[in-house]
């Protein structure tokens, strides 16, 4: 913008900046500098208090030494490719259905939606009420005459993570369907009438017409989730503690842990960094293409 | 779009649509129902059924008398720990946030743009890298386990996200009507004032809305920052659910998580049109 001109004075000329000085002053400390902090720590040998005498790479040795880490990033790459399938599957379909010219969709979607309002902490509270093997689903499947019903994911080391699955989607699942469906009314109708007269089912012109033209949205919905799923701490805190023994927790809970429970501060900054990166992997690809096609309008 | 002649396939669509709908609803349906009856009634019965009785004594005992660790108070004094902590998180964060979308979006200058993609960078970032060095900082400050300490908190970190909605709402607001406002001798604050304040009201119901349901949800900054008297309700519910005191009592967790829930959930009734937009502005475009 080129006000240099403006008769008025510099102090209304520097109001921009005065407005923006704290957030920037915030955002350089509490954000970049912060990372730094996180970063320089990881290389320390800090247990209970920070201490600067730097030991190179141990922390993140002792770090992928570590069993419990090993579980947390396994999980989280089970935990991940699922949540992350089931979601979009689960949230394309409702959305193409959604958009059938359908009665009460405004109901309807206010109902696919409202688990976003919710915390994680609360979501993690129900399903581990309705989960729980006493009282829970197994025994509704058993009063209903199935009496050899097991249902026991929960308790089981192997299974625990599968309720976060279920757990994530019931709650993200929505959102994913009112992406989709942003990203379809945003489609001439035209385009399928002009598949179809071409002679394909809708089914084909869904697929082969529409499903490109989401692209985009299928993009973003991936990034969103796989956020969410990298940072997903308050859910596998509510429903499972990280359980049994540690077999259901993510390394957002790992961090934690070492970070706050077991002044292994060390340890605990290292995996946050590895965090950091991981997000970095995802997103900067992302904000590349989404920064240069924003530049072109 | 699809012919109306299609009725079998129309019928399909709306018995799938319609049973995720009852998917999606049962569990507040059971959180509801359990909150009900009492806890013989639950471990007689099941999940779905209907409470025989319908009595208020885990509402009563969730709000005003269940252990949440070593107190028994209920979960009364962490909501209004929460109401307390989002009240001014969400109108300093929003107010900051409206004011630096105005200037980066009419305003720009040197560097603005830099500083722009910095910050919404900020939005994704994964927390737990500047946990520990925020708990520092707190302590310094003096502001460790305080009320304070988890408003300025929020706020750091919140004020990328009302940025980056009222920035992108702003930069569609023509330029010219700017311009022509300086050569009258409008200034910064006059201009937002008199020009961009009046048009706000949806983007500032949008993001009072991101806001408070993020900060009321929030358990992570909450178990991390707080200690026992200023626990936000996310950490007081699951301590609540995690404290075993003689048998589990599920009706009173359930109704524990129901209020816990209840905010968010009345302004997504009343409101859930901004808040779909928040959430698609949010994420879609950051």
């Amino acid at each position: 913008m080129s006000s240099q001109r403006r008769p008025s004075g510099s102090l209304e000329r520097l109001l921009p900046k005065i407005v923006l000085a704290p957030t920037t002053l915030a955002m350089v400390v509490c954000m970049y500098g912060f990372i730094v902090w996180t970063g320089a720590l990881s290389f320390t040998k800090s247990r209970m208090l920070p201490q600067w005498d730097f030991t190179g790479f141990d922390q993140y040795e002792r770090l992928f030494n570590n069993p419990r880490w090993d579980v947390a990033l396994s999980n989280l790459a089970i935990f991940g490719v699922l949540f992350i399938a089931i979601s979009l599957v689960l949230g394309l379909a409702l959305a193409i259905f959604l958009d059938q010219k359908i009665r009460g969709e405004g109901a309807i979607r206010t109902i696919y939606l409202y688990p976003m309002a919710v915390s994680f902490v609360v979501t993690g509270t129900a399903w581990k009420w309705i989960l729980n093997p006493g009282l829970g689903l197994e025994k509704l499947v058993r009063d209903m005459g199935f009496t050899d019903f097991e249902f026991r994911w929960l308790v089981e080391q192997d299974m625990a993570i599968y309720t976060i699955v279920i757990a994530a989607v019931w709650q993200s699942s929505g959102f994913v369907m009112a992406m989709f469906l942003a990203g379809l009314r945003g489609i001439d109708d035209s385009l399928i009438k002009a598949a179809q007269i071409d002679g394909a089912s809708p089914t084909q012109a869904y697929w082969h017409v529409i499903l490109p033209i989401l692209r985009p949205a299928f993009f973003s919905a991936i990034v969103i989730l796989s956020h969410i799923a990298i940072k997903s701490f308050d859910l596998v805190q509510a429903l499972t503690g990280g359980g049994p023994g540690y077999s259901s927790d993510l390394p957002a809970n790992f961090m934690y842990t070492f970070a706050f429970n077991r002044a292994q501060m060390g340890v605990g900054a290292a995996s946050a960094m590895i965090m950091l990166f991981g997000v970095l992997a995802i997103l900067v690809p992302y904000l590349y293409s989404e920064l240069r096609g924003s530049n072109r309008d | 779009m699809t012919n109306s002649s299609f009725t079998w396939q129309r019928g399909l669509i709306y018995t799938i649509l319609l049973a995720f709908a009852a998917l999606y609803l049962v569990p507040l349906y059971v959180m509801l129902t359990t909150s009900l009856k009492d806890i013989e009634e639950i471990r007689q019965g099941n999940l779905l059924a209907l409470p025989d009785n319908p009595t208020l004594y885990a509402w009563t005992k969730a709000w005003s008398s269940a252990c949440t660790g070593s107190e028994c108070e209920g979960l009364a004094p962490f909501f209004w720990n929460s109401v307390r902590i989002v009240v001014p998180a969400v109108v300093i964060s929003t107010i900051v946030g409206a004011l630096n979308g105005y200037a980066l979006a009419k305003w720009r200058f040197r560097g603005s743009e830099m500083l722009f993609g910095a910050l919404l960078f900020g939005c994704f970032i994964p927390f737990q890298v500047i946990l520990l060095p925020m708990a520092r900082l707190l302590a310094t400050l003096g502001l460790a386990n305080t009320v304070t300490g988890l408003v300025l908190v929020h706020v750091i970190y919140g004020v990328a996200f009302t940025t980056l909605f009222f920035r992108n709402f702003y930069v569609s607001v023509p330029t010219e009507l700017v311009k022509a406002a300086q050569l009258d001798g409008a200034g910064f604050f006059a201009i937002f004032r008199h020009i961009f304040l009046p048009i706000s009201l949806p983007i500032f119901t949008v993001t009072l809305i991101w806001q408070f349901t993020q900060i009321w949800n929030d358990f992570l900054f909450g178990v991390v920052y707080s200690g026992p008297g200023t626990q936000p309700i996310t950490v007081a519910l699951n301590n609540l659910v995690n404290t075993s005191m003689g048998g589990k009592e599920y009706n009173v967790d359930m109704a524990a998580a129901i209020i816990a829930a209840l905010p968010t959930l009345v302004i997504y009734v009343l409101a859930g049109k901004y808040f779909v937009r928040g959430l698609t502005a949010g994420a879609v475009k950051g």
